[in-house]
């Protein structure tokens, strides 16, 4: 346990991403098994424990301590695991050593709510400060260490210099503590077996491509289809067993009920996860809605009612269709989906198209809602997962674009932690200024330093971290497109807003007003 | 009310600090006095300016390298060597907070006050160890003051340092540390660790660091990063004071990992708001275990608390029989 606890600690204070990693892989490295398999369980997130409860711990440490420091001190720390932790009092003799995750795990998973209190105070008395708190971040639920499911994952195929698909690939087909895995990455097992199981095929992606590339291209090798402005998912149907993956190998099904129940047996599918209604694409905004809650109720499912627009075929009765040509797949998707006319689904329409001339005239007349740009794929492509370079393309039309004005600059984290870095602009109402967004890249390293120059000789303001500057410096803004949003003050949200230009010649006075701005919304 | 013949007819809180009436003399006044008696060095206790000043050697020392255009007249006190202040009876004991800092013992009409002023109870190779003092008033402080105030051993702290550099070789670790005594404790114990490389250091580190081998106390070799190349601070200590890591000094270290050493890091909450990696748990101030065993060590008639988180410990004292009183004294900081 206390392996795991450092581990914790060490990522809790850890913001840089490459350093997790490295403080993740070093564990796998030195911790035994089961122990690392458990970590790994809690780090993304299928290890839960509905044991014990907040108020069984404030019980347990006012057994030891008495009310008012207790009171007084939870009052400064704010957070009970850690007040917890650090005023809990040891008996001078412990009786246990400390404890090992997997003890903790398989003592907890047999205990009833009456005796787990009792084997956590236990516990509580054999551990240091920083394993009271790592356990009882534990058991309390919900690690918040910075740590998602898809970086451990990655940290766990970079220790084992394994391809990140390979992990996904067996992901669903092992469960915790992942023994076989571990033996098969350190070469001491064959890899496990997932035939049958509903297991995550890693998704093929797209490469970017530029307008002046297009030309190299042949238009007739090439099919294309709307660039839908969702979520991409996989439809997974194996026996009995369905899921919805994210394209990360997230398992979501849990807050799309309606999809799972509704999906038919017996394929893999490949397809866009959208807000539909009437037949309109809603705004990624209603998307969000759904995407942000872990389960969805009735009323939910109602108001943003869910719908997957379907791109590919990877698997039909058991049979692996990924080796054949994209033509040949799309054939079978549309059979498929004539005859068995699926609720909530319905086919992305590949567009017609002679030469690329006549796709741009079709992609700059697609401003409409839930269009992102256009998607390329070579008649001739086989599904392969990853991102290879080639047979399909994303042709994002052009971003939008906004001249603001920089009223704030904060400073960065790790290697940027001297730099005033993230920068919070804002445009004009009448005379004043209001904040439509923050961005915090687009900019060279010799542009961060002029930027941060002239933040900290234009300061008029200090709060913490934060400098209010004055409002001199224009910048230009690209973004995918804008929302209304009730989380932010200007009532706007911007998606994948990045500094597009510095503008050091520009006169503030002419930035955008916000009429400009609300014109834009979509 | 007080009773006659009581320390509290002799010894009065004013805006000023503690003041002791017969013997004409305040204990770390915030503004220049005819005489002071200073407990240490650090800048909220030992300010500028004063007539006379009497302090242990060490005090003396820290104090003319920080106050060189000063006047004032240093009368330096041996520990434990006593003096007569107008018939008032002063001595200077160890308090085991940094080099130099004492306890200001008092004896009047058969009374006994003790001013703490910081004090730790954790041994330091810097200085030498705290010495209870049995009395009638002990007054303490109370910085760490909360029983979530547990400090680890140092030397594990150290060590979680020193494991770090080999995790991350590619990364300057830069540790934010005070420049009186905190820089030089975490020096000894390096160097107690067997990290024998050169330490690098901000400019603003080395005078007091001075100060210190003068007195006796080595640290080793030190050394600037002006004109050393940036790939050789890969996997170095640089020490610099707290906040350095967010100035433009910082860019000459390779991607330099964060980490601070105070008391204050037990909290992680207060560690991750301040942008530190690695957080060292490495205090000058008592915990709070350390400041009930020292009111249990000394039995004070009466316990006055200073500056810090006195509600607590005020509980505490009536909890454990001790009557107590907070002082309120301004002017003295948190920081460590």
């Amino acid at each position: 346990m206390e392996r795991f606890a450092a581990l914790l600690d060490g990522l809790i204070f850890t913001p840089a991403r490459n350093g997790k990693l490295t403080l993740i892989k070093e564990y796998f490295r030195s911790a035994p098994d089961p122990d690392r398999g458990w970590a790994l369980a809690a780090m993304t997130g299928e290890l839960a424990f509905r044991e014990v409860k907040p108020s069984q711990i404030r019980a347990l440490v006012l057994e030891r301590i008495d009310e008012t420091l207790f009171d007084l001190s939870y009052d400064f720390v704010g957070d009970l695991a850690e007040t917890v932790s650090l005023i809990w009092r040891s008996p001078a003799a412990a009786a246990e050593s400390p404890p090992r995750l997997k003890d903790i795990v398989e003592k907890l998973h047999a205990a009833t709510r009456v005796d787990a209190p009792a084997r956590l105070a236990g516990w509580l008395d054999a551990l240091d400060a920083t394993g009271r708190w790592a356990l009882l971040k534990l058991v309390t639920g919900g690690l918040r260490v910075g740590v998602s499911a898809r970086l451990a994952k990655t940290a766990l195929a970079e220790w084992a210099a394994v391809p990140l698909d390979d992990i996904e690939t067996v992901w669903h087909g092992v469960a915790p503590p992942y023994r076989e895995l571990f033996q098969w990455l350190e070469g001491r097992a064959p890899r496990p077996t997932i035939a049958g199981q509903p297991t995550f095929t890693p998704i093929m992606l797209a490469q970017p491509l530029d307008d002046a590339d297009l030309d190299k291209l042949d238009a007739t090798g090439y099919r294309a289809e709307w660039k839908w402005d969702g979520v991409r998912v996989q439809l997974v149907a194996r026996g009995d067993q369905r899921r919805l993956y994210s394209r990360s190998g997230d398992d979501i099904g849990t807050a799309f009920p309606e999809l799972v129940a509704a999906m038919p047996a017996g394929v893999v599918l490949d397809g866009e996860l959208l807000v539909m209604r009437d037949g309109e694409v809603a705004s990624f905004n209603d998307l969000q809605q759904r995407l942000n809650r872990k389960v969805a109720s009735p009323k939910t499912m109602a108001e943003f009612p869910a719908w997957v627009r379907l791109y590919d075929l990877l698997e039909s009765g058991g049979q692996d269709l990924r080796a054949l040509t994209f033509d040949e797949r799309r054939a079978r998707l549309e059979n498929w989906y004539a005859a068995r006319q699926p609720a909530m689904m319905d086919l992305s329409p590949l567009l017609p198209f002679q030469t690329w001339h006549e796709l741009k005239e079709l992609r700059a007349g697609a401003r409409g809602r839930g269009i992102e740009g256009i998607m390329l794929k070579r008649a001739d492509s086989a599904y392969v997962s990853g991102r290879p370079r080639g047979p399909w393309f994303k042709w994002k039309r052009d971003a939008l674009t906004l001249d603001t004005v920089l009223m704030y600059a904060q400073r960065g984290h790790g290697k940027r932690s001297s730099f005033y870095s993230d920068y919070t602009f804002g445009v004009w109402r009448g005379d004043e200024l209001v904040p439509v967004g923050k961005a915090y890249f687009g900019f060279t390293d010799d542009e961060l330093r002029r930027l941060d120059r002239w933040v900290r000789e234009h300061t008029t303001e200090r709060f913490g971290p934060v400098r209010a500057v004055t409002p001199e410096l224009v910048l230009e803004i690209a973004f995918d497109s804008i929302h209304r949003s009730t989380r932010h003050k200007s009532g706007v949200a911007m998606r994948f807003p990045r500094i597009h230009r510095i503008r050091w010649d520009k006169p503030a006075s002419e930035a955008d007003h916000i009429d400009n701005v609300e014109r834009l919304i979509s | 009310m007080s009773a006659p013949g009581s320390p509290e007819d002799w010894l009065r809180v004013t805006a000023n600090g503690l003041y002791c009436e017969p013997g004409d003399f305040f204990i770390d006044p915030r503004w220049p006095v005819d005489r002071a008696v200073i407990t240490h060095g650090h800048g909220d206790h030992a300010r500028a300016g004063h007539r006379r000043v009497l302090a242990t050697p060490g005090t003396v020392a820290i104090m003319r390298h920080r106050h060189p255009g000063d006047a004032t007249s240093y009368q330096p006190l041996p520990y434990g060597e006593a003096l007569s202040l107008e018939g008032v009876d002063v001595k200077l004991v160890p308090a085991g907070h940094i080099l130099g800092s004492a306890q200001v013992v008092i004896d009047y009409r058969g009374q006994r006050v003790v001013v703490s002023g910081d004090y730790k109870r954790r041994a330091d190779l810097t200085c030498p160890p705290f010495e209870p003092q049995q009395c009638d008033i002990f007054i303490t402080e109370a910085t760490f003051g909360l029983p979530v105030f547990r400090h680890p051993p140092d030397v594990d702290e150290i060590e979680k340092l020193l494991q770090s550099l080999m995790l991350f070789p590619e990364r300057a670790h830069l540790v934010g540390v005070y420049a009186l005594g905190k820089c030089q404790r975490v020096i000894a114990l390096l160097r107690r660790q067997g990290y024998e490389a050169p330490i690098f250091m901000h400019g603003a580190l080395f005078g007091l660091c001075g100060v210190y081998q003068a007195q006796g106390v080595p640290l080793g070799a030190l050394q600037p990063i002006g004109g050393v190349a940036k790939t050789e601070l890969a996997g170095k200590i640089v020490l610099a004071p707290p906040g350095a890591q967010n100035e433009v000094w910082a860019r000459r270290l390779p991607d330099p990992r964060t980490a601070s050493a105070s008391g204050w890091m037990r909290v992680r909450q207060r560690a991750k708001a301040s942008g530190i990696e690695l957080p060292l748990v490495i205090s000058d101030h008592a915990d709070w275990d350390e400041l009930v065993a020292t009111i249990d060590e000394v039995k004070p008639g009466e316990l006055w608390v200073t500056h810090g988180a006195e509600e607590a410990l005020l509980y505490q004292a009536s909890r454990m029989g001790v009557t107590a009183r907070a002082l309120s004294l301004v002017g003295y900081e948190d920081e460590e």
